[in-house]
């Protein structure tokens, strides 16, 4: 405790090591320029055979009638998930046409129509690979890690140095950020079809060629779509992170060019459209995916019947579509573009409710952000105040009960941890010397997974001190903190009702697919228009993305409690709050913890894009890299988001294994 | 004793050697090959010991049958004695450590990986416990997987699976999928397939374990049917005493990974090994378990009534001949000549030793 209140005089130990900022930054790029003098012919030459199809692909999409598209997407919709799902897709199909975004629309198509195969296949290779060979497997975990929480912005700039400027810089890094998921799944798939399945295709004499393609590879199928499903989802959502290099005309660009412009009612209707493309292709992906799964069998003649009605149908519209050249293009005056009347309303409702969110914001500003970040002390010092020593003596006498308290209630660990949320309340998160926050997550990752994550955690710490960075880490950490300690409450309130109560639970669920399948940038738009930028607005950003999966670790994890432990407390004669707090939650902790670390991931990922609503941490450095096209700058911000993603995840997954195995519980996956 | 019934008997022993599994070992973890040539005397067992204590795992130890043309051999064991490992290695799903397993006098153990692969599609079928059907393909694909494998063209495939579906009487259930049937029917759509290449060595991994008691039952008539009818040379695994003396000719009981015992119910029942073999058979039923064959004398000549007897049918099922006739009845073959005959005081001899025994 005493460092702090000397740590005027010891500046080094919240502002570090500088002086190893530039040897690192600067070695990346003298690598990175030699990579690109030496091998800029190989890179061009990928890029030209990937900018093929994608030109390809993008004429077609623009060439074909807007009609006939439209159709054959509803088509698609109906084949994969019925009638419901073919009605959206034309509703969301005609929005797209009717508000004139037609265009970009089919350029983001084109975009994730090249890059979802391409990320896929690259997978399912990887995915075989590591199921086949164990060392393959331990370097993909490590790479896969790594692809997913190093955050996208900051290898745009190697590959825009390597691949130069244009849409395949796009693809690539979609590529790059979309195929982990399918590598687990088919890794995982492909790992745990049962034994007497495989045994069976080899008792009946097949070669290892048949047993792997017509034994393991259908039976892990369901699996695989799985990953076929969320990779065409991660897809969408970096193509449209990666429109920030803008050149392709996407709907990415559109909605990114009119919030920088604050022109929201543009930038809400193009949001929207990238909203409504992300739920089309994951229903229709995930239709097909269950289709797999029931294998429940159509006649085949009704459907060859089926798809010749459907390509003659699709033939008339194109004839048609000839004749009628509004069917072609939709004409310009029958564009619906309220968005001027959406800026006025929006404009008006601000004037006159504005208010109410100004009171908001700064009400979670003073009470939780800022003391958070900079700590009472310097708050009331910033707002003309000074804590006489009797209050600050007050405030840790109130603390030391609360310790006690938390002794009694949790043991001794409650209390260290009430101690520590106070003191970095009390001083703020930034102000924290490097010393204690190694010294207390070497502690709690030695705790929890022993000695090997607890130098996993210390050595990436060191690096962040090392390069320099530990000033906007400490932001991120903070406003990480923040707002995962926010969803952690609301999410996890909100699980456990949904968990007893089967009719919020219906009303979540959709509520919780729409908010994973919107990709992440289209948050931003609202956020920004109430809140105006700052770091309030990136907390809500943050949270409103990153509270879906502790909603659902926590109902999931409190629904699969074994039903005779339920009665058993009911049948002891356990209250309803004591059910939930000292049956439900404790045995339901592992699942809640591998909700929580899947928040903070969720949230990492966030904080970058959140830099575009002007935080100033990582997120942000990695940004002002990216416009630099400074490799080094921008490649040793993100190693430190992947590290800050790491440790946490490593701490808790050890703490949550430890847990289940003590519970007895199964394992429960976090894909 | 069973001299008397010789042509009726049909005595298994006396066919010719299907499959020979000799001194087969399986050891999951490094271990030294030293072991594998020790005699089973106080020193191996201490050695395996040691084996165990230091992480190895010893899942079968010197495992050494024959199973004869055309016999149902039964494998009983509880769960860990290896029994599963046992029928792996025999078709070589599981590599074994140290043996030789003689199939028609060719070691299976020397076979190509090639050589490997068209035994299985030719000569061998195998139903497991948990069916291990293919959940992508319908039951009539299922069924004609093998001979795809093969290379069979589709017309010729389907038409012998829609046999062997009928043969289980599963006709009319072609395209469905197995998700949509029973788990009884799914274990006969195991059967059908097994059956599908018309194997000579038929391996049943516990076939029955995973249904319900009726349905097992049930299945367990299916199968002596279906054996009747085909006459294979069968290993059949399961963990239920009571299934193994219903179905077995002869019956090997493993624990810890070594056989204790071989032989048919009855001298299982009336000569147990050891205790363990004593406390599984303390609750079977006598009455199930010896066959005419086992309590038959030779004709006396004043024994009136006479039943037509088979030397492996069971003596609960020859027990309504006592009926009139408490003191005894006399034993006919199936030309109608007198061959033994079977007296009251020789079955409750039999009865009472039994008792004495396990008491």
């Amino acid at each position: 405790m005493p460092l702090f209140y000397f740590q005027h005089d010891l500046t080094w130990l919240t502002n570090t090591a500088v002086w190893l900022k530039g040897p690192i930054e600067r070695g990346l790029n003298l690598v990175m320029d030699m990579f690109v003098a030496n091998f800029s012919w190989a890179f061009g030459a990928i890029s030209w055979l990937l900018s093929w199809p994608l030109t390809e692909l993008q004429g077609m999409l623009q060439w074909l009638p807007w009609s006939v598209t439209l159709v054959a997407f509803t088509l698609v919709g109906f084949a994969a998930a019925g009638c419901r799902l073919a009605i959206f897709t034309a509703a969301s199909l005609f929005y797209m046409v009717a508000t004139g975004y037609w265009q970009e629309s089919m350029n983001t198509l084109a975009l994730v129509g090249v890059a979802a195969p391409l990320a896929a296949g690259v997978g399912f290779g990887m995915g075989v690979l590591g199921y086949r060979s164990g060392v393959a497997r331990r370097v993909l975990i490590v790479c896969l890690d790594l692809m997913q929480t190093v955050p996208a912005f900051s290898y745009l700039v190697p590959l825009l140095l390597l691949f130069g400027f244009g849409p395949v810089v796009g693809l690539i890094a979609s590529a790059i950020y979309a195929c982990p998921p399918m590598v687990r799944n088919v890794m995982h798939g492909l790992a745990s079809v049962p034994s007497a399945l495989v045994e069976s295709g080899e008792m009946s004499g097949a070669t290892r060629w048949q047993s792997f393609w017509w034994v393991r590879v259908p039976a892990a199928l369901p699996q695989i779509m799985v990953g076929v499903n969320q990779t065409i989802m991660a897809t969408l959502s970096m193509v449209i992170i990666a429109s920030v290099i803008g050149g392709f005309n996407d709907i990415g660009w559109e909605v990114l060019s009119t919030m920088r412009k604050a022109q929201f009612g543009q930038s809400l209707m193009s949001g929207m459209v990238i909203a409504l493309m992300a739920m089309i292709l994951d229903r229709i992906s995930a239709g097909f995916a269950s289709h797999v799964r029931s294998t429940v069998n159509t006649p085949t003649v009704s459907r060859s019947n089926a798809l010749a009605a459907s390509a003659l149908l699709l033939l008339a519209l194109f004839a048609a579509s000839m004749l009628f050249p509004a069917m072609r293009q939709w004409p310009s005056e029958w564009r619906v573009y309220p968005a001027a009347q959406i800026n006025d309303f929006l404009s008006y409702t601000v004037s006159r409710y504005g208010w109410v969110f100004a009171e908001i914001k700064q009400i979670v500003n003073f009470c939780i952000l800022l003391p958070l970040k900079i700590g009472w002390l310097r708050l009331f010092d910033a707002t003309g105040y000074t804590i006489s020593p009797v209050n600050q003596a007050a405030y840790w006498v109130a603390v030391l009960c609360a310790m006690l308290l938390a002794s009694f209630a949790w043991k001794g660990r409650g209390a260290v941890l009430v101690a520590l949320v106070a003191a970095a309340c009390f001083f703020g998160l930034t102000n924290i010397p490097w010393p204690v926050l190694f010294m207390v997550v070497g502690v709690a990752a030695w705790q929890a997974g022993g000695v090997g994550t607890a130098g996993f955690s210390l050595a990436g710490m060191s690096f962040i001190l090392m390069t320099g960075l530990w000033g906007p880490a400490m932001l991120s950490l903070y406003l990480c903190a923040a707002a995962v300690a926010l969803s952690f409450v609301v999410g996890g309130a909100l699980g456990a009702l949904a968990a007893s109560n089967d009719r919020f639970s219906a009303f979540i669920r959709p509520v919780n697919d729409t908010l994973q399948t919107i990709p992440q940038f289209v948050y931003l738009i609202p956020v920004i228009f109430l809140f105006q930028v700052g770091d309030f607005s990136a907390l809500i950003a943050i949270v409103a993305f990153s509270i879906v999966p502790m909603i659902r670790y926590t109902e999931h994890g409190i629904r699969s409690i074994d039903h005779e432990i339920s009665e058993a407390a009911i049948g002891m004669g356990c209250s309803t709050l004591q059910k939930r707090f000292q049956i439900d939650l404790p045995i339901a902790s592992p699942a809640i913890m591998l909700g929580l670390n899947q928040t903070i991931m969720y949230a990492l990922s966030m904080l970058v894009i959140a830099a575009l609503v002007g935080t100033r941490d990582l997120g942000q450095s990695v940004y002002i890299a990216l416009t630099n096209a400074d490799t080094g700058a921008a490649l040793t911000t993100g190693f430190s988001i992947a590290i800050i993603g790491m440790v946490a995840d490593r701490i808790i997954q050890a703490w949550a294994k430890k847990r289940q195995r003590q519970l007895g519980l199964q394992e429960i996956r976090s894909a | 004793m069973t001299y008397f019934l010789d042509d009726q008997i049909g005595s298994a022993k006396d066919r010719k050697v299907k499959l020979s599994c000799r001194n087969i070992w399986k050891c999951y973890g490094p271990m030294d090959s030293g072991i594998y040539q020790m005699r089973d005397t106080p020193e191996r067992a201490s050695a395996v010991a040691a084996l165990r204590s230091s992480g190895c795992v010893p899942a079968a130890i010197d495992v050494s049958f024959d199973v004869h043309a055309g016999e149902i051999f039964v494998i009983m064991g509880l769960s860990g004695s290896g029994k599963s490992t046992v029928i792996r290695c025999l078709s070589r799903l599981v590599e074994p450590s140290y043996g030789e397993i003689l199939f028609d006098g060719e070691d299976l153990l020397e076979a190509s990986p090639k050589r490997l692969i068209e035994i299985r599609r030719r000569r061998m079928g195998m139903v497991f416990q948990s069916f291990g059907l293919l959940p992508h393909l319908t039951v009539l694909e299922n069924v004609a997987f093998p001979l795809r494998v093969q290379g069979v063209d589709r017309q010729r495939r389907e038409s012998r699976a829609s046999e062997m579906i009928e043969l289980v009487g599963l006709k009319g259930r072609e395209c469905a999928f197995p998700a949509q049937l029973s788990g009884g029917q799914q274990q006969r759509v195991g059967i059908a397939r097994s059956l599908a290449v018309e194997p000579e060595l038929w391996f049943l991994d516990e076939p029955f374990s995973a249904l319900d008691p009726l349905i097992r039952r049930q299945m367990q008539n299916e199968f002596l049917r279906l054996q009747t009818l085909l006459k294979k040379t069968i290993v059949f695994i399961t963990h239920d005493f009571l299934e193994a003396i219903r179905l077995a000719d002869r019956i090997a009981i493993m624990k810890d990974g070594q056989i204790i015992q071989i032989g048919s119910a009855a001298e299982i029942v009336l000569k147990p090994a050891n205790d363990y073999v004593r406390e599984f058979t303390r609750d079977v039923p006598l009455a199930h378990v010896l066959t005419v064959a086992d309590v038959i004398e030779p004709y006396r000549g004043h024994l009136q009534a006479t039943q037509s007897c088979g030397a492996d049918m069971s003596l609960l099922d020859a027990m309504p001949s006592f009926a009139g006739n408490l003191e005894g009845f006399a034993v006919t073959n199936s030309s109608g000549a007198i061959v033994g005959e079977i007296t009251a005081s020789k079955v409750l001899t039999i009865f009472a030793e039994s008792q004495e025994r396990t008491r």
